[in-house]
């Protein structure tokens, strides 16, 4: 920028002569600036403790028939539904065009009693409502965001409202019939 | 100073509403400096970059750090294990302090021995003991935050300094502390300051420029700019000169950060702090020493006054003093190189302020130097006379009694020359 | 002025290696300079040797001295990889919770568990050794003077009697390192304490290399990539800083200085 400026009196023998010295010079300077600066960009990523964050273990036993938890991972709820045979038959039924993310209930669930998704809403990170008993479970008989009105059937695929994807499948592993581990 | 004719349209448009292009321009651009500065004077550029280093990895730090007694350690350690390049950042704040200290040391006694601080200068200089002491204040407090042992006592023994003054000296303690102790209150309301200071230092540091930019920089002759060719716009001349020497203090710098990173620090503050137990060898940080000492030298009581409140006393008076000195000076000349019997007295006063540094790192009752029979206490009390009387006494005297040399007519001439000091 | 600059830099220098010498200096003899593996520009980590002193550690250290900082996931570090790492932790019991009974239990451990302290706080760990509380190791290397050396220097520094006319308390050691002199830490290494899976002699020397080799490590995870990083940015400082003198000369060139 300043180059452009001229000032009588003040005269710079070099200032307009851009030689290969001058280039190189500059050139190694501003790549030395950038590489100084990555530590400090990279220092906001998750660090080693983070990134290794425990798996959580869950003990399934004690949920009903009917009934879901909310579990903790990675700083996030987890919903895990025991499904009833209605919910799983309504989450098969449905054609796959109808779906705004298609996706079949198989692609979704390990056992299909067993419903395991990350609870937040795929449109701005909001908890569904519907896990506890009682609460509003939206018109598909699933989840229902409260924030802005997002409504997810009982496989957690988005059917209605702004929500552009399905509640995301964590990776999980039954260990046994009765605990599952997630992470 | 011509106003500067800008082509580009955006820029213009803004210099229109925001002279900040024109700003820019007087002052890093055309700003007209003595062609004849030496490399003593690019430590003045070089303190701006340690500042801006420090603000810059602080506040990394900060997003990592928390200011907890029960977290503050053990988040440093997260910091330093787990955090990309977490080590970096930290040994590069660590280091960095140090770093701080040594060029604004230098930068300090460049002052002094070139008369930098002599009408008009005088403001300029102000501004910079404020930097100074700001920078103290932030250094202490920044120590205390991992909450090692030697944050914690150091902590302890600085803020009980203040106990010393008579009445008011205890309420005013438990005020900094927040409680009986140095304690959780006392770490959060030091991590709030030294996150402040930065930012108070930085506002000193633009006066300080605008200061130096309205009566222009003084040279090793001390003769005064007289005619454009005394004089070179600063950029390129001095932008380059500035970028070489940063490049020199980096590859001093990197070698701490990366092969000595603990090297100015103290093993001490590798053990989380334990209001219980004081660890054997109390020592500040080693910028701190010679005012250490002045403080410890003072083991007398004098008109009923006590010790302890006179050390205090000494050491706050120790920086206090610069503040006068433009006036404490007598010599019609400012540049020691003129100066052929007050130069001897400079060295002596360098000397004396690595003594007093030596003395403050050693306990009262060793011997200075291992020489037999001379304590550590003695040779502090010596060097903190010297320190006073350097400028009480050598200055006053010496700058009416010496027979300077000759000045140069002008910079360009002594250019000619062959430079004021070979 | 140029020579002004050299001093106050020489200078500066020696005032911290005085004041670094001012805290070696003690009632203790300063322990003697071991050739450590990381010592130098280039010195790195004997990944076999840490392995050994991680042995010892856990056989001989591990029963009184927490090592709080360091995770299981760290030892890929020296050289296990997950799978060895994922034995190691589940060798420990690690207490977890609260379960849904609102219960603390215990599990085996996982990569991502810490190295479990062998006291539950402070109080335990004096009552059980005399008043003293033994010492968490992660950064004991870097928490003393010439830390490595010292660290060495004690755990080889015992004498079975104290000398002649000193006063040994009840229930204390004899050390010759140790500042005083008595140390309630019980002399913890003797021949074969450890025996170690790749063969090596298991001396009292062997042993306290190696360990302070691992707690060091624990110390200063960060030492290689500390000084591989350096040697490349002191490098590409070298050749920026060249070329700004070279540009600096040229820009010059015109003026009378």
């Amino acid at each position: 920028m300043s180059q452009t400026a001229q000032s009588s009196g003040a005269h710079h023998p070099d200032e307009n002569r851009r030689d290969f010295l001058t280039l190189a010079t500059t050139a190694v300077g501003v790549v030395g600036t950038g590489m100084a600066l990555w530590p400090f960009v990279d220092s906001m990523n998750p660090s080693k403790d983070v990134l290794a964050l425990a798996s959580v273990e869950v003990n399934l036993s004690n949920i009903a028939v009917g009934q879901a938890v909310k579990v903790m991972w990675r700083g996030k709820p987890v919903f895990i539904r025991h499904r009833t045979e209605k919910e799983i038959n309504e989450a098969n039924e449905v054609a796959l065009n109808e779906l705004i993310d298609p996706q079949t209930d198989d692609e979704r669930v390990e056992k299909k009693e067993w419903l395991i998704v990350v609870g937040v809403c795929t449109h701005l990170g909001c908890i569904p409502m519907g896990t506890a008993t009682g609460e509003a479970r939206g018109d598909y008989d699933g989840w229902y965001c409260p924030c802005h009105g997002s409504h997810y059937d009982s496989s957690g695929r988005i059917r209605k409202g702004p929500a552009p994807l399905n509640l995301e499948v964590p990776t999980y592993t039954f260990l046994t019939d009765t605990s599952v581990q997630i992470g | 100073m011509s106003a500067p004719v800008w082509n580009n349209k955006v820029v213009k448009w803004v210099d229109d509403r925001l002279p900040v292009f024109t700003m820019m321009h007087h002052t890093a651009y055309e700003y007209p400096t003595p062609k004849n500065l030496s490399y003593m004077w690019n430590f003045g550029s070089l303190a701006g970059f340690v500042l801006v280093t420090m603000i810059l990895t602080g506040i990394f730090l900060v997003m990592n750090y928390t200011a907890h007694t029960s977290m503050a350690f053990d988040s440093v350690e997260r910091i330093m294990r787990d955090v990309n390049y977490g080590w970096l950042i930290r040994y590069i704040h660590m280091n960095g302090a140090s770093m701080f200290f040594i060029v604004v040391f230098i930068h300090m006694f460049r002052g002094l021995y070139y008369g930098s601080y002599k009408a008009p200068r005088e403001v300029l200089w102000w501004i910079g003991i404020l930097i100074l002491l700001a920078m103290m204040a932030t250094a202490f407090m920044g120590y205390v935050l991992p909450w090692g042992q030697m944050s914690f006592w150091g902590a302890t023994v600085i803020t009980n300094l203040f106990s010393a003054f008579p009445i008011i000296g205890d309420p005013l303690v438990s005020w900094l502390w927040g409680g009986f102790s140095v304690a959780n209150p006392t770490l959060n309301r030091f991590f709030s300051l030294h996150y402040l200071m930065p930012f108070v230092i930085l506002g000193l540091v633009v006066l300080h420029v605008w200061a130096l930019h309205a009566v222009r920089s003084n040279n090793p002759t001390g003769v005064e700019i007289k005619t454009p060719q005394d004089s070179i716009p600063f950029h390129p001349y001095y932008t380059i000169k500035d970028l070489f020497g940063l490049g020199v203090f980096l590859i001093f710098f990197a070698a701490f950060v990366f092969f000595a990173p603990d090297y100015l620090g103290h093993p001490d503050n590798y053990i989380p702090a334990n209001p219980l137990v004081t660890p054997p060898h109390i020592v500040p940080e080693w910028y701190f020493l010679p005012f250490y000492a002045i403080l410890r030298s003072i083991d007398f009581a004098i008109f009923g006054i006590p010790a302890k409140l006179l050390g205090v006393i000494a050491m706050f008076a120790s920086i206090v003093i610069l503040f006068v000195i433009p006036w404490l000076d007598t010599s019609k000349v400012r540049s020691s190189a003129f100066r052929p019997v007050y130069k001897w007295f400079f060295w002596l006063f360098v000397i004396d302020t690595f003594v007093l540094g030596y003395c403050g790192a050693k306990a009262p009752d060793d011997y200075f130097l291992g020489i037999e029979g001379l304590h550590v206490i003695t040779m502090g009390q010596l060097s903190t006379l010297y320190y006073f009387a350097h400028f009480l006494v050598v200055m006053p005297l010496v700058g009416k009694l010496e027979r300077t040399k000759p000045l140069p007519a002008s910079i360009s001439e002594s250019v000619l020359k062959g430079g004021a000091n070979a | 002025m140029r020579k002004f600059a050299l001093t106050a830099i020489a200078a500066a220098f020696a005032i911290t290696s005085f004041s670094a010498s001012s805290q070696a200096a003690g009632n203790a003899p300063v322990p003697a300079a071991q050739e450590w593996s990381w010592n130098g520009l280039f010195g790195t980590y004997d990944r076999a040797q840490l392995q050994r002193g991680l042995q010892v550690y856990k056989g001989v250290c591990a029963g009184c001295h927490s090592l709080k900082y360091i995770a299981f996931r760290n030892l890929t570090d020296i050289g296990f990889n997950e799978d060895q790492v994922k034995a190691i932790a589940a060798d420990y019991d690690i207490e977890d919770g609260p379960n849904e009974e609102g219960e603390m239990f215990s599990r085996p451990g996982i990569a991502s568990d810490y190295f479990p302290s062998p006291f539950p706080n402070d109080q335990a760990a004096a009552a059980s050794n005399g008043g003293s509380i033994p010492p968490d190791l992660s950064l004991m290397t870097k928490a003393r003077v010439n830390g490595p050396d010292y660290v060495f220097g004690l755990l080889t520094g015992y004498e079975e009697e104290a000398p002649e006319g000193f006063d040994l308390a009840e229930g204390k050691h004899y050390n010759h390192y140790f500042p005083g002199h008595q140390i309630s830490m019980a002399p913890p290494l003797y021949d074969d304490a450890v025996e170690y899976t790749d063969g090596t002699p298991a001396t009292i020397e062997q042993h306290a290399h190696d360990v302070v080799a691992f707690l060091n490590w624990t110390a200063q995870p960060e030492l290689e990539a500390r000084k591989s990083m350096g040697m490349k940015v002191i490098l590409f400082l070298i050749v920026l800083t060249a070329m700004l003198y070279a540009l600096k000369r040229k820009i010059w060139s015109d003026i009378e200085h």
